[in-house]
């Protein structure tokens, strides 16, 4: 500890060049950052996520299923869904928005890109975040909509299964988002992100099993297309193994090659951007 | 290569280019220069010259479109990753992280760079108090003012000890106090062997600073130099300006010829307006008093002590309040030779012919000068 005991101006050697740190450190110095401002936003990420998924579940369980217009059982289907779409869409927004402001006016980024690590590991670090995001979204929903649904779901045994799923549609979420914010000009990216996530949230099995579309081959199609499928999929296979639904083992194969193919993009556009 | 002791230079660029996409001339155009360890490098130039540029890729920041770059002896395009760990910058812009107290800046800069808790904790303290943001260390840093932004930078660029500091623009749009302490600061470095590399528009403040300079603009490299030795190239630029009262019976045309036939003058003018009234005693100021209130500008040069001590002895004779009446003239000799040497002659030459000195104003060639010389008058 010489730096404690000797004065500031005279404390440095002259000769010695800087030590490398590890990667690891570095790594992990840069995630504790992002995990910090998490923590200062944790009801931030509890609007942003919460309101709307509640709202659904508010309007079509409470409101239509008490007329009648729905059946009560489309909760149970519905709840499983909603906790997808928040892992998923919370990441996408948690690592797409801060990213647009800090690569953008701010520039605050520059500082943790000027760290000794390599540029490919900041943006994994970001996803790294987005995914926890995602699963912290997941678990504060899941007792808030059983709160609303009256009923709550529970297969200690499945439990792997829905981290699993919940973990890979958050990890993919962070993808889409830090792709989306990398590649989309500034004045561009309100415009895309209702053009990628409207769709992504309509075609993505929230509200229904995907096997039940089999009337609409068209539209089994199409849905089959969109990640969030088996992200919805998986949890609610996993929570509701009497309904039909995509193999679990499926959704684990799609959402892994998926969750390598976004990592690719989203890390080469933003080593891209990081350094013109 | 400059340096002594054979050591390999902290930094070297080798033919640099960079050529931003889209655009046709390139940024930087063939940048070639080496910095010594320890050495206090700095680079002028126009509003666009290229400096950020440099600075960026030199940061890794940017990247080079050809040529060579190489920081504490590493490949900044080879090897990024070991080069960040030799350097530190402070952007021309803020890039504080807002999401975070300065102090939280500072700590978690220092941890980006391996430092330990203890002594980031400690180095902290200690700069946050060097700096003068100690009792600010906790505030939002939406609430700090530009002088206070650009500390919290620089002390957060020298809280991991880099070898290579970066300083692009570092006083710019500051007070002078601030400009004070952080002028202050950069000459600290020397001391503890960091080499500095900054880019600057303020020229007394660089030319007191550095110990050379490498003027660019359009991305080439005009000259590189110690500011002294650039500054001599521009020997026999002195002017020496006095506003006078001729005696009842002189011309003042008479005055201008004795006055341009003493030995040192190498030609003189009138200048159109005279001096305003009230200025009775004799006015001595050093550079060309362009405003450049660098706060070196303190420290005046040994010879204009000696002036001023030559001025009060004849003063007897020549510096007389204005009699009134006849009209003041402004003289402005152009020389070739040290002012010094000038004045006593051109007094005694007054004292002759019974004419009254009311203004005298000597403008020694400064950096600025040399600047703008080399990269002309023109804005850009
Ligand atoms: N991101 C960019 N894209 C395209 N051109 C750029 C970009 N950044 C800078 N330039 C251009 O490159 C040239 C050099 O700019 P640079 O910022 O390096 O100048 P500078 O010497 O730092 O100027 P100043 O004193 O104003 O800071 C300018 O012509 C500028 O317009
Ligand atoms: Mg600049």
């Amino acid at each position: 500890m010489t730096d404690l005991d000797t004065p500031p101006v005279a404390a440095m050697s002259t000769t010695a060049t800087p030590a490398r740190p590890s990667t690891h450190r570095v790594f992990l110095a840069i995630l504790r950052r992002d995990l910090l401002v998490t923590a200062k936003e944790l009801w931030v990420i509890l609007v942003q996520v919460g309101l709307t998924p509640l709202f659904m579940l508010f309007v079509f369980v409470k409101v239509l299923g008490g007329q009648g217009i729905v059946a009560r059982n489309f909760a149970d289907l519905f709840l499983p869904g909603i906790i997808a779409l928040a892992a998923l869409t919370t990441a996408l927004q948690s690592v797409a928005l801060p990213l647009v402001k800090e690569f953008g006016f701010t520039r605050e980024i520059e500082d943790r890109l000027l760290a000794p690590l390599s540029t490919n590991l900041v943006a994994v670090g970001k996803l790294v975040v987005a995914m926890l995001r995602g699963l912290i979204a997941a678990a504060l929903i899941y007792p808030l909509g059983a709160l609303m649904v009256g009923s709550a779901p529970w297969q200690p045994g499945r439990l792997p299964m829905v981290l699993l799923t919940v973990l890979l549609g958050g990890w993919i979420g962070g993808g889409i988002g830090m792709t989306l914010a990398m590649i989309l000009p500034i004045q561009r990216i309100n415009i895309t992100f209702s053009l990628v996530v409207t769709p992504i949230i309509w075609t993505g099995c929230i509200h229904y099993p995907w096997p039940r579309l089999s009337s609409m081959p068209w539209f089994q199609t199409v849905t089959a297309l969109n990640p969030m499928t088996y992200v919805s999929e998986g949890v609610r296979g996993a929570m509701l193994p009497d309904v039909a639904h995509i193999p679990a083992w499926v959704c684990l194969l799609v959402l892994t090659g998926v969750a390598a193919l976004v990592t690719v993009t989203s890390v080469r556009s933003f080593s891209r951007r990081a350094v013109q | 290569m400059a340096s002594s002791g054979g050591s390999p230079p902290a930094v070297e660029v080798t033919d640099l280019v960079k050529r931003y996409p889209g655009c046709t001339t390139a940024a930087v155009d063939g940048l070639s220069f080496t910095v010594a360890p320890g050495e206090i490098f700095g680079l002028l130039g126009p509003n666009g010259a290229g400096k950020s540029t440099t600075i960026g890729i030199l940061t890794t920041r940017l990247r080079a479109s050809a040529g060579r770059a190489l920081v504490g002896g590493i490949d900044v395009v080879g090897d990024p990753v070991a080069a960040r760990a030799q350097l530190a910058v402070v952007p021309q812009h803020n890039n504080l992280d807002r999401s975070l107290t300065p102090r939280q800046n500072l700590l978690y800069h220092a941890a980006y760079h391996g430092v330990g808790r203890a002594v980031r904790n400690a180095r902290a303290d200690a700069l946050l108090d060097r700096f003068g943001l100690t009792d600010r260390a906790d505030k939002r840093i939406e609430a700090y003012s530009g002088g206070m932004v650009q500390r919290l930078m620089i002390a957060r660029a020298l809280i991991h000890e880099p070898a290579v500091l970066f300083l692009d623009e570092p006083t710019n749009g500051l007070d002078p106090q601030s400009r004070r302490l952080i002028w202050s600061r950069i000459r600290e470095m020397r001391g503890r062997g960091v080499t500095v590399v900054l880019t600057t528009h303020q020229m007394n403040a660089a030319a007191a600073l550095v110990d050379r300079v490498g003027i660019v603009d359009h991305g080439r490299l005009l000259t590189l130099d110690t500011p002294g030795n650039l500054v001599k190239g521009l020997a026999g630029r002195s002017i020496l300006d006095l506003t006078v009262t001729p005696a009842a019976l002189d011309e003042p045309d008479e005055l201008l010829r004795a006055l341009s036939e003493v030995s040192g003058v190498r030609k003189s003018e009138r200048l159109a307006a005279a001096a305003p009234p009230g200025a009775v005693a004799a006015k001595l100021r050093s550079g060309l008093g362009l405003g450049g209130g660098s706060g070196f500008g303190a420290g005046a040069p040994a010879a204009l002590t000696a002036l001023t001590a030559l001025a009060r002895e004849r003063a007897v004779a020549t510096l007389a309040p204005d009699p009134g009446g006849r009209e003041r003239v402004r003289i402005r000799l152009h020389l070739a030779a040290d002012p010094a040497a000038v004045l006593g002659p051109a007094l005694t030459v007054l004292t002759t012919r019974l004419a009254t000195l009311t203004d005298v104003h000597i403008a020694e060639p400064s950096l600025e000068d040399v600047f703008i010389g080399l990269t002309g008058r023109d804005p850009r």
